[in-house]
């Protein structure tokens, strides 16, 4: 029998990989799929709460999650690619001109 | 097929409505106006926030009694949220008078700079007026994307696209943190809207799950106004990207995230406060420490501005604080944040017109970046040292200006809501501040300059910055109306 506990114990799982993901990897674009990871665990937890509770707002919640992730994507892709340009490098390591 | 919400709804979104539709607008026009006529496209955008700005009354009145609430609990106009979209329309209308510094000498076309400045408007003015959790987190994105563009419009500079990679890598981390703790504040309260959290966060136990929700929430927000421990991405971002978009970004979207962490957590997470307080209280004084020690070994003046901005955060932190002692919201007594209003009025004065002479300074046919840029400001140009000085004494806290009246109110404040220690730790960093502020005034007054660095000779800035002059120091002298002022546009 799966439960809501499986559900939101899968999503805290995917959160944490996804923060250690941005925290720990230096490659600009797996970065982003980290970022992607984080917001796709999101999408778990409001759905599975969603079913839980019986109320529709965690699902449309999560369509919108999913329309901002997308133009969040394609903004940092667009990023990503200038800063190729400029570097031919997409690691964030390349990219430390200022300090900090 | 019958709407879902009465069209009389429309009429409280107006000013957001129409200036979305002219930001578009001017979108369009870029794509065919010729680059020596660019200017016009500045003034176009001008006009479009003044239009916002008129009709936020006409909105007001059409609403009827004020607060209204709207689209079925996503919205709401009230004085609070009229206070805020109006600071954020007028940040907005002096970072294109800055930007016009820019016209006829950047290699960037100038369109699509204005259309997101406009757009980024549009998510702030939301923001500030969102009481559901999804339309603030709707609007936090509109202002955020259009934010992460604009950081990185100078595109064949590698500083722009490093800042613009940084904040949007820790923008879209902190954007996520906040939205899992969100969906975890959802699966305990069963809710999204911030009256029916705060209802049921009234009768339901303690649980673990509402506890990391609502401490998740917390570090989103304190990643959104640039506290610590989450501060790091600002000091760069803000000496990277265009010198008028780091002004904005000082100031714009601190203002409304600072709306959005009221709302949350006073609407939204208030019967909880006990929770939160010790969080946000740390992160206060960590915050002030950070800043203003940080900003001791900047030579870089952006980047110096930056960690002072950061030194603000904290004061502004101690006003969220000191809100909840104040008694009922929209009481008289909500000390906390009608002090919150007033010095975010002056902090956008006068980080403003710090910022404006930085924009004006001129080295190498480019902004100049270095505190040494500064030199012998004093005999080159008089008049722009001394409004300089005003606005760092009012960074400092010194009278007679608004931002020594807005940390006294602040401080007050805290003082009243039981937080002695915090406080002597204020009025300590503020004394701190004063040893950076005066290496700029130092350079200025006390320092041969070398002739290299001229002034840029731009009406738009030099008005800007006459503004800014005018109400740190009208507001510094006679703080009563604002006062008054901020008192009527409290929570309801």
């Amino acid at each position: 029998m799966i439960t809501l506990a499986h559900f939101v114990g899968l999503s805290f799982v995917v959160f944490t990989i996804g923060v250690v993901g941005v925290l720990v990897r230096r490659n600009l674009l797996t970065v982003l799929m980290s970022i992607e990871l984080i917001l796709n665990a999101v999408n778990i937890n409001l759905v599975a709460f969603s079913r839980q509770l019986g109320d529709l707002t965690g699902q449309v919640f999560s369509v919108f999650v999913i329309i901002v992730a997308a133009g969040e994507a394609a903004i940092g892709l667009a990023i990503v690619l200038s800063l190729y340009r400029l570097k031919s490098s997409v690691n964030l390591e390349d990219a430390a001109e200022m300090r900090g | 097929m019958a709407l879902p919400f009465p069209l009389s709804d429309l009429l409280v979104i107006l000013p957001e409505l129409i200036l979305s539709e002219l930001a578009l607008g001017i979108l369009l026009w870029a794509a065919v106006v010729k680059r020596e006529r660019e200017r016009a496209l500045a003034w176009a955008s001008l006009a479009s926030l003044a239009i916002a700005a008129a009709l936020l009354p006409v909105a007001a009145s059409f609403a009827g009694e004020l607060p209204r609430s709207a689209f079925g609990g996503m919205i709401a106009l009230d004085g609070f949220s009229l206070f805020f979209k109006a600071l954020t329309l007028l940040a907005a209308a002096v970072t294109i008078l800055f930007s016009l510094r820019f016209v006829g000498t950047s290699p960037y076309p100038g369109g699509e700079y204005y259309a997101l400045l406009l757009l980024t408007t549009v998510g702030m003015m939301f923001m500030a007026s969102g009481t559901h959790l999804v339309s603030i987190y709707v609007a936090l994105e509109l202002m955020a994307l259009s934010q992460y563009v604009l950081a990185g419009y100078f595109k064949q500079e590698t500083k722009s696209v490093e800042a613009a990679a940084k904040y949007f890598v820790l923008g879209a981390f902190s954007s996520g943190v906040l939205l899992y703790g969100l969906s975890l504040v959802y699966g305990a309260t069963g809710t999204l809207s911030l009256g029916g959290v705060s209802a049921a966060l009234e009768a339901a136990p303690r649980s673990t799950l509402l506890m990391v929700g609502v401490v998740l929430v917390a570090c989103g927000m304190l990643f959104k106004v640039a506290s610590a421990p989450f501060h790091v991405w600002a000091p760069d971002v803000y000496e990277g990207a265009p010198t008028p978009v780091s002004a904005f970004f000082a100031v714009g979207p601190k203002l409304a995230a600072y709306a959005i962490f009221a709302r949350i957590f006073f609407d939204g997470f208030g019967p909880r406060s006990d929770d939160w307080a010790p969080v946000l209280a740390a992160s206060a004084a960590l915050t002030m420490v950070v800043g203003n020690v940080g900003a001791l070994m900047q030579t870089n003046v952006k980047r110096l501005l930056g960690y002072s901005s950061i030194g603000h955060a904290g004061y502004a932190l101690l006003g969220l604080l000191a809100y909840r002692a104040g008694g009922a919201a929209g009481q008289p007594e909500a000390f906390g944040l009608w002090a919150i209003l007033f010095y975010l009025t002056a902090y956008l004065l006068m980080t403003f017109g710090a910022f404006g002479l930085v924009v004006l300074l001129e080295a190498k046919g480019y902004a100049t970046e270095s505190v040494d840029d500064f030199n012998g400001l004093w005999k080159r140009n008089p008049l722009a040292a001394g409004a300089m000085v005003v606005f760092l004494l009012s960074l400092a806290g010194i009278p007679p200006t608004a931002g020594f009246v807005g940390k006294y109110l602040l401080f007050s404040a805290a003082l009243k809501a039981g937080w002695p220690a915090l406080v002597v730790l204020g009025v300590l960093m503020s004394a701190v501040s004063l040893f950076y502020y005066f290496r700029i005034v130092r350079a200025m007054y006390l320092v041969d300059g070398e002739g290299e660095v001229r002034w840029r000779e731009e009406p738009a800035v030099a008005v800007a910055v006459g503004l800014c002059f005018a109400g740190t120091l009208a507001f510094g002298v006679l703080p009563q109306p604002l006062i008054a002022l901020a008192k009527s546009c409290l929570l309801p």
